[in-house]
C-alpha cells in the first residue's frame, strides 16, 4: 500500500465517494431489469444503470491509481468492507415502487448535474474534470427522464399522486446529506482542489421546488430532518444486504474472470 | 379512442443513421404522448448509436396499402422500362442526394 499524504488521501476518498455513489445507485437500478412497469421504462432504467456503472468504472480506475499497491477498480468496487463505502445514504435505499425509484433518481440527478458542472468548471484535478465532462451529458438525460416522471406521476391519477407523495416523504430526510460536507471534501476545498458544493445548494433547491410544484407534490426542503453518515461509511441497514449480493461472486470465487 | 384502454397508443419509430440518409423504420413502442414517445425511442432504438435523428408517428396516422389491391397497384409498373432513367450515368458525387 502506497503511503499517501493528507491531500492525496482526501482526494482518493473523494473519488471513492463519487465512485460508490454511482456504483450503488447502478446496483439498485439493475434490480429493475425484467421488472419494469412497461418495456420501454425497463430499458430506460437499465440504460441509466449502465451509464452510472460506466462512470463508476472511471472513478474506481482513478481511485485505484491513487491507492497503488495492487489495488484495481475491481478490488475497490467488490471487496471493501461495508464501512469503507462512502456513498450517500440516498442511493442505497430500496427501490420501493416505480414512484419511489423515480423520486430517488430525481433528487440525485438534480444534485448530480450541478455537481458535475461544478467539477467540470472548477476542479483543479484534470482527471476529475475529464470524467465530469463525459458524465455530464449522461446526467442531463437522467435528469430529464426523472423530472418528466416526477411530473407525470405526481400530477397523474389519485393513486400515482399518493404513491409519489409517499415516496417524497420517505426520501426527504436523505437529501440533506448532499450538502453536509465530509472531512475529505472540506480538506480539498481548503486546498483549492474543489469548489464548495454548498455554492449550488440554492440552485438545487430552486430546481427541485420547481419540479415538485409542477408535480403537485409537497416537500419542505428547509425543515426536513437530516439523515447522514453515508459519506463516512456509516450506512443504513439496507447496505449489508446490498453488498452481500454485489460482492457475492468475487468473494466466493476470488479472482473470477468472465 | 385509446384513452379508456389499459394500453398507451402505439407509435412507429423512424431513425436516420447519418446526415444525408433517409429515416428508416426501426420498430414501434407504446407511449402516452409525443414527448414520451421521443424519449422512449431514444432509450430503446438508439442505444447502440443507431442514429442522429428520430421521427415518431402514431401508428393510427399511418395508412398502408391494401394487400388485395397489390395486383392492380403494382404489377403494371413492372414491364415499363421506358419509365426508368437507366440510359445515363449518375456521377458518384450525387449518390446520396
Amino acid at each position: 500500500m502506497r503511503v499517501l499524504d493528507k491531500n492525496q488521501l482526501a482526494l482518493r476518498d473523494f473519488v471513492l465517494h463519487q465512485a460508490d455513489n454511482t456504483l450503488i445507485l447502478a446496483q439498485r437500478l439493475c434490480a429493475w431489469c425484467g421488472h419494469g412497469p412497461v418495456l420501454e421504462q425497463d430499458i430506460a432504467l437499465s440504460n441509466i444503470a449502465l451509464d452510472l456503472l460506466g462512470q463508476a468504472h472511471h472513478y474506481y480506475d482513478y481511485a485505484a491509481n491513487l491507492t497503488g499497491g495492487g489495488a484495481t477498480a475491481d478490488t475497490l468496487a467488490m471487496l471493501r468492507p461495508e464501512r469503507a463505502y462512502k456513498n450517500l445514504l440516498l442511493v442505497e435505499l430500496p427501490n420501493g415502487d416505480f414512484g419511489q425509484t423515480v423520486a430517488r433518481q430525481f433528487f440525485f440527478d438534480a444534485y448530480h448535474v450541478l455537481f458535475l458542472e461544478q467539477l467540470n468548471k472548477h476542479a483543479q484535478d484534470l482527471m476529475l474534470r475529464a470524467i465530469a465532462e463525459k458524465s455530464l451529458k449522461e446526467a442531463k438525460y437522467h435528469l430529464r427522464w426523472s423530472s418528466e416522471w416526477m411530473i407525470r406521476l405526481g400530477d397523474g391519477t389519485d393513486e400515482s399522486h399518493r404513491r409519489m407523495q409517499n415516496a417524497v416523504d420517505l426520501l426527504l430526510p436523505y437529501v440533506g446529506e448532499f450538502f453536509l460536507l465530509a472531512d475529505y471534501q472540506e480538506e480539498l476545498i481548503a486546498a483549492g482542489v474543489l469548489a464548495d458544493p454548498r455554492d449550488f445548494q440554492s440552485s438545487w433547491s430552486a430546481h427541485v421546488e420547481e419540479i415538485l410544484s409542477e408535480a403537485r407534490l409537497e416537500a419542505n426542503l428547509q425543515q426536513a430532518p437530516m439523515q447522514h453518515g453515508g459519506k463516512q461509511g456509516i450506512h443504513t441497514e439496507h447496505m449489508g444486504y446490498l453488498l452481500t449480493e454485489l460482492q457475492y461472486m468475487q468473494r466466493t470465487y476470488p479472482g473470477l474472470n468472465w | 379512442m385509446y384513452r379508456d384502454k389499459a394500453e398507451w397508443p402505439l407509435w412507429e419509430v423512424f431513425i436516420r443513421s447519418r446526415q444525408g440518409l433517409d429515416h428508416k423504420h426501426v420498430g414501434s413502442l407504446h407511449a402516452a404522448d409525443a414527448r414520451m414517445a421521443m424519449e422512449n425511442a431514444r432509450d430503446v432504438y438508439t442505444r447502440r448509436m443507431e442514429g442522429v435523428s428520430i421521427w415518431v408517428v402514431e401508428s393510427q396516422h399511418i395508412h398502408a396499402s391494401n394487400a388485395e389491391d397489390s395486383d392492380a397497384f403494382f404489377d403494371p409498373a413492372s414491364s415499363k422500362v421506358y419509365r426508368h432513367p437507366t440510359f445515363y450515368e449518375v456521377p458518384d458525387a450525387v449518390k446520396n442526394m
